[in-house]
């Protein structure tokens, strides 16, 4: 049952990824349309598969790559969801879709076995902890999804090449804008994270910061975003500047996460 | 029944002969009435715009018909249908449908793909239909031709690029802004080009015009007009980090905006996305400028290579449009000809005769002890009945003469019996929302 309902949301989720990736070369109005209701329909799967572990295991389930996997690609499409429905973009899905679609996969690579709960982990704090640093984590994937395409509509008006895709793709002030809010609803989540997670720390471990991998990453993370934000107040990081920064950001994020766990260790590895 | 056209357009007439046949649009209602009371004319919708004069009508007798048309056009308007005759042209059956799709879909315009010549066909039909000189035929074909346009609309790209270069500024610059109410547009020096290109953004809708000139007074006049805010000359950077959108048009021999000003005054303005038009020749934007970040740079030449290319776009869309077109044609016909008298009296008999031998066959399974004969006896009886049923609307619909409107019987006959591909109610009433 857990499986088909996985199996499921990775088959919706590619035919949801095709459908707005045709976006980008066709005009009917109507695949958009289905692009965004097959999302929806494997958006609900997903959350009825993410439903099913938590009662199958007993806890919240992100405590393995694979679910963890799973739910920052289950955050990003519900992120994504109701950036389409606020700004009527369903454009947005063509770089964001692929991306939700590619975690997805990767979970699919790593063991989905349920298995008894290490008991360090033990505690109230995993599901606040890890559910709000994947909500941050999704909305930083969103904001690297438009700034690539900030990026390439920039690149499109300086050289004057007004193509079909160009004529696709949102004017420029709005991805800069659905870029900057998924920033500043992202940053408090992650700062959130880092507090939550050394309060979490202090009882479980005795100590609010031991500059594990992770928690260095994290922070390098913070400050990336931390410098984002505050330039865009002070002296106005728009634009190109601010769409390579928060790629950047967003690739730190994808280290923090992969990378650290995958090859440097620690606390936060879920080996 | 045959839809006939009779006109002249752009195409093939001057303004100087377009105007000579040219309808008011305010008196509507005698023309209208004056073609349908032609000999065998049935139904007549008048298209006037100012690039076309056509005249739609249905008729038994396609030669005469078109002949009577254009005699109309002549008449109606005192002019010799001799000095006319060589402009008009006149097609019937598919070809005038094909017309009319094209020329709803703005296939047929000046510049192929503007959507204006929908909108004046809906009021020329609005008028027929006012003035019910329009019918169950030429009803059903302007709606398909409305549809026709909306598909080619949705469908193709006919008509989503700028082809002036006014147009195309505009466009740009919603690419880069998204929204233009909240935006300023600079006005620096005067020129035919640069007004048009502003009046384009007011009418866009922006939030506010500056205007600057060397000659004070100038700005201050070109700022009346627009009601728009004039600025001196001298104070251009003062004023330049207010400004979004800069169109300029100076006599300035050299550059009067440089690279090292945009980039300070994009720090003015903390980085927020500058568009800069230069329609000046010599050019007042030192070219550089396009480097600056958030700094857009775009040159006559280069919005002319934007009006040139979506030009080509069109023309391909618009071989997309033609085939949406051709397909459509099929489908009007066939409805058309399900208004010929004939196979709707076969098809209206074999509805009766399946009734009559469904019931037959109903009584007889429960007759058991049914006489010899009477079986046969039976059915001639009910056979002479449903006969003398019919004759009556049979030979009514046969009747010839003019002035019988035998296509509503059968679209009626077709709707009370169900005999398939009757017109729907919501396709006889007028309906010119969009």
């Amino acid at each position: 049952m857990n499986a088909l309902l996985f199996n499921s949301t990775l088959v919706i989720y590619a035919i949801a990824t095709i459908l707005y990736l045709s976006c980008l070369v066709r005009t009917e109005p109507k695949v958009g349309r289905t692009a965004q209701l097959v999302l929806g329909a494997g958006f609900l799967v997903h959350i009825a598969y993410t439903v099913d572990r938590y009662f199958e295991a007993g806890h919240t389930p992100i405590t393995n790559l694979h679910e963890s996997l799973s739910f920052f690609s289950l955050a990003t499409v519900g992120i994504y969801l109701f950036c389409e429905y606020r700004y009527k973009a369903y454009i947005l899905g063509s770089f964001v879709t692929p991306l939700a679609l590619l975690i997805l996969a990767i979970a699919a690579t790593f063991s989905g076995i349920v298995a008894p709960l290490n008991p360090a982990l033990k505690s109230k704090w995993l599901t606040v902890h890890t559910v709000v640093a994947f909500l941050g984590y999704a909305a930083f994937a969103i904001s690297f999804g438009v700034s690539i395409m900030y990026l390439i509509q920039s690149h499109f008006l300086k050289k004057r090449r007004l193509g079909p895709l160009f004529q696709k793709l949102p004017p420029l002030d709005l991805l800069d804008a659905i870029s900057y809010r998924c920033l500043t609803f992202g940053f408090p989540l992650l700062t959130f994270a880092i507090i939550s997670g050394a309060i979490w720390a202090e009882t479980a471990w005795g100590t609010y910061w031991s500059w594990d991998p992770k928690e260095t990453w994290s922070l390098i993370t913070w400050f990336i975003y931390a410098a984002l934000l505050h330039g865009r107040l002070t002296t106005g990081w728009r634009g190109r500047k601010a769409a390579m920064l928060s790629i950047v950001g967003f690739l730190i994020v994808i280290f923090t996460f992969l990378g650290v766990n995958l090859f440097l260790g620690g606390l936060h590895s879920y080996k | 029944m045959n839809i006939i056209v009779v006109g002249l357009s752009h195409k093939t007439a001057a303004v100087e002969v377009r105007e000579k046949v040219a309808f008011s649009p305010t008196q509507m209602e005698k023309p209208l009435q004056a073609v349908v009371a032609l000999p065998d004319i049935t139904e007549a919708v008048i298209v006037s715009t100012c690039n076309r004069v056509e005249i739609y009508a249905t008729t038994r007798d396609v030669a005469g018909g078109m002949a009577r048309l254009k005699r109309f056009l002549a008449d109606y308007h005192n002019v010799p249908l001799e000095m006319l005759e060589s402009h008009l042209y006149s097609y019937h059956g598919e070809d005038a449908t094909r017309h009319v799709f094209r020329v709803a879909s703005s296939l047929d315009s000046m510049v192929v793909g503007e959507p204006q010549i929908l909108g004046q066909i809906k009021t020329s039909y609005g008028y027929a239909a006012e003035y019910k000189s329009s019918g169950i035929i030429l009803n059903r074909f302007l709606h398909k031709a409305f549809s026709v346009a909306k598909r080619v609309r949705t469908e193709t790209k006919i008509a989503s690029s700028a082809v002036s270069v006014a147009f195309a500024a505009v466009e740009l610059a919603k690419k880069i802004f998204g929204e233009l109410s909240d935006k300023t547009v600079l006005l620096i020096g005067a020129g035919e080009m640069c007004e048009l290109a502003a009046k384009h953004f007011i009418n866009t809708g922006v939030r506010g015009v500056m205007v600057t000139n060397r000659t004070f007074e100038r700005a201050e006049k070109l700022a009346e007009e627009f009601s728009a805010k004039a600025v001196r000359f001298d104070d251009l950077f003062d004023h330049l980090p207010k400004a979004d959108i800069i169109l300029s048009s100076t006599g300035a021999p050299h550059f009067i905006i440089h690279e090292k000003d945009v980039e300070e005054v994009l720090r003015r303005r903390k980085m927020k996305p500058m568009f800069f038009i230069d329609i000046a020749v010599p050019r007042d934007i030192d070219p550089k400028v396009n480097n600056v970040e958030n700094a857009y740079l775009y040159t006559v030449d280069d919005l002319n290579g934007v009006v040139a290319t979506n030009l080509e776009q069109r023309k391909v869309e618009a071989a997309k449009a033609e085939a949406i077109v051709e397909q459509e044609i099929g489908q009007f016909f066939k409805w058309l000809s399900s208004l010929e008298v004939t196979p709707t009296i076969v098809a209206l008999r074999n509805r009766f005769d399946e009734l009559r031998k469904a019931e037959l066959a109903k009584t007889l399974s429960n007759w058991k002890d049914l006489p010899p004969g009477a079986e046969k006896k039976l059915d001639a009886l009910m056979n002479a009945y449903m006969n003398k049923l019919l004759h009556q609307p049979t030979s009514v619909l046969k009747r010839t003469d003019p002035g019988n409107r035998n296509d509503l019987y059968v679209d009626a006959l077709r709707n009370l019996f169900d005999l398939g591909d009757a017109a729907t109610p919501q396709e006889v009433m007028v309906d010119l929302e969009d």
